[in-house]
């Protein structure tokens, strides 16, 4: 098992894109010092950060034995890699493999914005449009899981793993009155509920009632409501 | 081989390679092995024979698409090349990339794959070689995701914008963005023979379609690349000294003329 020292983590607590990293930590057991960006959403950035990622100043990023490994997929790969275990997050076959960084890629490139800034739009076209491009989305991604358990298959993996984080959302779409996704993605919803069962991502999921505080504080700010 | 279109102007050529594609007629390139699939076989064994092997479904001028044929040839590996007309998709392109239908998409053994780094690190596992693409080590293979991921998310945009915008202050900005990126990239390459080291990889395959095109961004944008990133174009020469990127990557000027063409098209000029 590695060492607190070891491993590092630089997060930020409600970025999805940490979750990932601490879900992959957690599935593999591995002991790791956890540092918070305290002040990023006023726009500070350590000096930590700035020096391990220093092209995209973006959390997360993962330190292991001082070097920086940064962008959350990439991180959860190489979190695969080095600490092997009885439940690897890529398949073996090189077909499954791929069809796994391709969904993940999907989550990233036709969820994560959309889910990331509709709760930050005032009413009007943009909004609209907004709710639309996710409500769309999250139809493909559920039709892709399908009556599986997980996203590959028997086995929770790096498209589980992807799209996870994001379930702390769901709370706060339904009280906001863009989205239930209860009602409109039932399957989504069961298997958001079969990850929580799992410890690793029981103890890493931002708590959906005090994102919703967080998000309604921030609305506030930016005058949405 | 790489396609090389026949004598006349580009936007014929272009024109008379779809409608021969659209016909059904045989098609005026060949690649470096085509697997042929004789129309005499009986439907049955044609289905068979047709769901073995390897299909590249692209586009000749693509980036992305050349990844792939890159990929495939340092592999040493036979495959079908389809051309796509984009104006008018493929059943088997909609039937094989539903989501985004978009080229290239590798179709292994009738199952197909996309995206095309996806792709890449997909023929670097199933094809394994002496050379391979990304390293062994989980740490090498981190960085190597990281900086392909990069020129993914930098590089097409803004170069598009290079040739897509009609001036001002917008291309202006855009010219200053793209420098910035491949300053980044050249600070990343240092002195190393490729981006990996001693070894072609990922990221070179990744970011070596591009500098085709770098004559055509440099003409529109009115800047010198070899002036701002002297190691970045001494890079670009290593790498076209490979086979593999050689017979893909086409002549700046060819691009040039393609990218008029799309100027054209979008009503830039």
């Amino acid at each position: 098992m590695a060492s607190e020292k070891e491993v590092k983590l630089l997060d930020f607590g409600v970025s999805p894109f940490g979750v990932r990293t601490r879900i992959a930590l957690a599935e593999k057991e591995v002991e790791y010092e956890y540092k918070e960006e305290k002040n990023l959403n006023l726009g500070e950035k350590s000096e930590l950060l700035l020096k391990s990622n220093p092209v995209h100043k973006k959390i997360p990023v993962l330190i292991h034995h001082d070097k920086p490994i940064c962008e959350s997929l990439i991180i959860v790969q190489y979190i695969d890699e080095v600490f092997p275990s009885k439940t690897p997050i890529l398949p073996s076959d090189p077909y499954a493999r791929a069809l796994a960084r391709f969904w993940a890629d999907f989550v990233d490139k036709k969820i994560s914005q959309y889910a990331l800034r509709v709760w930050k739009l005032k009413k009007g076209e943009e909004l609209e449009e907004t709710k639309k491009e996710l409500v769309e989305n999250l139809r493909t991604l559920e039709a892709e899981l399908g009556e599986k358990k997980y996203f590959g298959g028997e086995d929770f993996g790096l498209v589980d793993i992807a799209f996870v984080p994001f379930t702390s959302w769901f709370y706060s779409f339904q009280a906001f009155g863009l989205l239930s996704v209860e009602d409109e993605f039932p399957k989504l919803a069961a298997w958001g509920k079969r990850c929580i069962e799992r410890k690793s991502v029981a103890k890493s999921l931002s708590e959906p009632k005090k994102l919703y505080e967080f998000l309604s504080a921030r609305r506030k700010v930016l005058g949405v409501e | 081989m790489t396609f090389k279109p026949k004598n006349g102007t580009l936007q014929k050529q272009l024109a008379a390679t779809f409608s021969l594609i659209n016909t059904g007629a045989s098609r005026p390139f060949h690649q470096t092995a085509c697997v042929h699939i004789s129309p005499k076989l009986k439907p049955e064994k044609r289905r068979m024979a047709e769901e073995k092997g390897v299909k590249l479904l692209d586009l000749w001028s693509s980036p992305f698409g050349q990844r792939c044929r890159i990929a495939l040839a340092e592999k040493e590996v036979e495959y079908e090349y389809n051309e796509e007309n984009l104006s008018d998709k493929s059943e088997l392109l909609l039937k094989s990339n539903p989501i985004y239908k978009k080229i290239p998409v590798l179709i292994h053994d009738g199952k197909p794959v996309c995206e095309s780094l996806i792709i890449v690190q997909y023929i670097d596992e199933v094809w394994p070689s002496k050379t391979p693409i990304l390293p062994s080590d989980p740490y090498a293979r981190a960085q190597a995701r990281f900086w392909a991921d990069y020129v993914d998310k930098k590089v097409y945009e803004c170069g598009t914008r290079l040739w897509k915008l009609k001036g001002g202050e917008a291309l202006q900005e855009a010219k200053e963005e793209f420098i910035l990126i491949l300053k980044t990239l050249e600070a990343e390459l240092g002195d190393k023979k490729y981006f990996g080291g001693e070894t072609f990889g990922l990221v070179d395959i990744a970011l070596v379609p591009f500098t085709s095109w770098f004559y055509s961004y440099e003409t529109y944008a009115g800047f010198s690349i070899e002036q701002e990133c002297s190691k970045l174009v001494s890079w670009a020469k290593r790498c076209k000294e490979r086979a593999s990127v050689a017979k893909t990557l086409y002549e700046p000027k060819k691009i040039h003329e393609f990218v008029g063409h799309l100027r054209k098209k979008y009503g830039v000029e």
